[in-house]
């Protein structure tokens, strides 16, 4: 990456989140940062609670080839990983009736399509041929050169999903404990079902952009299952899972500006360490 | 007293086959009645027909006061359960709380007070004061089941429709909830259908009982219908029904049900629908 200097972090972590914040493309790395920890905290509370933890994480890597090939067609590879990340969702939605036989169909269907994507998505970056870093960042997550219209980008797309989940999550979470008796209520649990995963597969992708394909899953899954873990009062445990999500995203940032590592790695060994530490301190 | 189930000569098909026609069922407030019969003969789909989630191919039919599916505000539900995963991290009273208001759109901002006290109320009414703020996933078959209870009641419903509420309970709970349902339907005025597999836990409870089978539904007290002439008629073939010394029933002979279905493939003979042998398999 280099290119720019890389001072050697003090411990005095006021005198360093300065130092960060002189810096204008870090500053829109937390801001970028920031949307991506709010949206993905809140679908992955949802994700975590609904057991739909496979259907989040093939979401998630089928917008690489997504990503790679809106690059090769000279797109934006931000606009692919959402793309994808909701045409999979579609698709996904459209499976045989019933939740029970869909459930299975994704564990029939998922390690195919996962590896297919994958290959799919080198396939377009080899004939694209661009530069090495770039691949790395689109698995692996990178904080680098994140422009104001990329920030915007995602925030347009944060901003109507959370106002969509402020709107639907209570029957959601109905639907979600108890599917029977919330149809019997007149809750629209299909429906539901289909609007979930598809915010899931567009919040997947846009997550992606920042933290990789790859370990988008990480964030997804981490913050919320810990929340959850802590307490069991649903208001509380979403804005924990926030608060943790967020927590863990300006400390990645902060720690790949000082040492150079991709930033899905720092966000992925904090989020489980997190998880690790809150099912030992909490049992 | 308008009933709060009134069925007359009601009719479900399913798939473009008729599952059971000419259904005649009147249930009124406070009545406890139970639903029988053997497995595939349609009882769980009669019970999804009152809730309006499979429509009716025939008949007259009166749900609260309303057309099924409408009154769903003063219906209370217990589907056929599944206990939930043990890793379900939600606190039992929020799932009583989604009874009163979880089907509305929106955050709930208003109203929290005597919402609360609502839950509160029915949780005391069911007994589950002790483990209300424990994680449901963490509570014993009976105390979910207790839960769930509280679920449907907590709207006041007119008519409580339950599915196999004691499926899974061993025997000491099968009483306890069974006295519980007794007691609600009584002194609170609820009318309860059941889905039972076994009848004898709730024997002693029952004011009615609703038999399906091959087709067609016999209603009246436990005594009248489950007795060996009236279900012999209703199958159309030799039916006994022996008294244990204990007062339980037991029904002997039963076609592998259902009699009607050309289109199932059974292999392991036949069994008794009341013989309390809990390997058996379930209703789907």
């Amino acid at each position: 990456m280099g290119g720019f200097p890389t001072p050697a972090p003090t411990w005095n972590l006021w005198f360093d989140l300065r130092l960060l914040l002189q810096y204008p493309f870090m500053v829109q790395a937390f801001r970028a940062g920031i949307v991506v920890a709010v949206l993905a905290a809140v679908i992955g509370w949802f994700m975590v609670l609904r057991r739909q933890s496979f259907a989040g994480h093939t979401l998630a890597v089928v917008g690489f080839p997504g990503a790679t090939a809106a690059a090769l067609l000279g797109a934006s590879p931000a606009l692919g990983f959402v793309a994808t990340g909701a045409a999979a969702a579609a698709i996904i939605a459209r499976l045989p009736a019933g939740l029970a036989a869909r459930r299975v169909s994704e564990s029939a269907l998922i390690g195919t399509v996962q590896a297919v994507a994958l290959a799919l998505g080198y396939l377009a970056y080899s004939w694209y041929g661009g530069f090495a870093s770039s691949i790395e960042s689109m698995l692996f997550g990178s904080f680098l050169g994140i422009t104001t219209g990329q920030v915007w980008f995602l925030m347009l797309l944060a901003g109507p999903i959370l106002l969509i989940m402020a709107v639907i999550g209570r029957p959601l979470y109905f639907a979600s404990v108890d599917p029977g008796v919330a149809a019997s209520r007149g809750v629209p649990v299909r429906a539901l079902d289909t609007v979930f995963l598809l915010l899931l597969g567009i919040t997947a992708g846009a997550v992606s952009q920042i933290t990789g394909a790859l370990l988008v899953f990480a964030l997804l899954v981490a913050p919320p299952a810990t929340a959850q873990w802590l307490t069991s009062r649903p208001g509380r445990s979403v804005l924990l899972s926030v608060l943790l999500s967020t927590m863990i995203m300006l400390a990645s940032l902060s720690l790949a500006y000082f040492i150079d590592l991709p930033l899905g790695t720092y966000v992925t060994t904090l989020a489980l360490m997190t998880y690790v530490a809150a099912r030992m301190w909490h049992r | 007293m308008t009933p709060v189930v009134d069925l007359v000569g009601a009719a479900v098909e399913l798939g473009g086959r008729t599952l059971w026609a000419d259904v005649e069922i009147q249930v009124q407030p406070g009545e406890f009645v139970a639903l029988l019969g053997p497995n595939g003969a349609g009882k769980s789909t009669l019970i999804k027909a009152l809730l309006g989630l499979v429509p009716f191919s025939n008949g007259r039919v009166g749900v609260a006061r309303a057309a099924p599916g409408a009154g769903a505000a003063r219906i209370g539900y217990l589907p056929q359960r599944r206990r939930f995963d043990p890793d379900l991290r939600v606190r039992a009273r929020e799932v009583v709380r989604l009874g009163l208001d979880g089907h509305r759109w929106g955050l709930p901002l208003r109203g929290n007070a005597a919402a609360n006290a609502r839950v509160q109320e029915v949780v005391y009414l069911v007994d589950a004061t002790a483990f209300v703020d424990r994680p449901l996933g963490e509570l014993s078959g009976g105390e979910q089941q207790r839960i769930l209870i509280a679920q449907a009641l907590v709207r006041r419903p007119d008519l409580l429709l339950l599915d196999e509420p004691l499926d899974s309970l061993d025997l000491p709970n099968q009483a306890a909830i069974a006295a519980l349902l007794s007691r609600l339907s009584r002194d609170h005025g609820v009318a309860i259908v059941m889905v039972a597999h076994d009848v004898n836990p709730i024997l002693g409870f029952l004011d009615r009982v609703v038999y399906l089978a091959a087709g067609r539904a016999v209603v009246g007290t436990p005594e009248a219908v489950i007795d060996g002439p009236t279900l012999s008629a209703l199958y159309g073939t030799p039916i006994e029904v022996l008294h244990a010394s204990d007062g339980s029933l037991v029904v002997v002979g039963q076609p592998e049900p259902p009699a009607h279905h050309s289109d199932r493939h059974h292999t392991d003979g036949h069994h008794h629908e009341y013989d309390r042998d809990p390997r058996r398999p379930h209703e789907h």
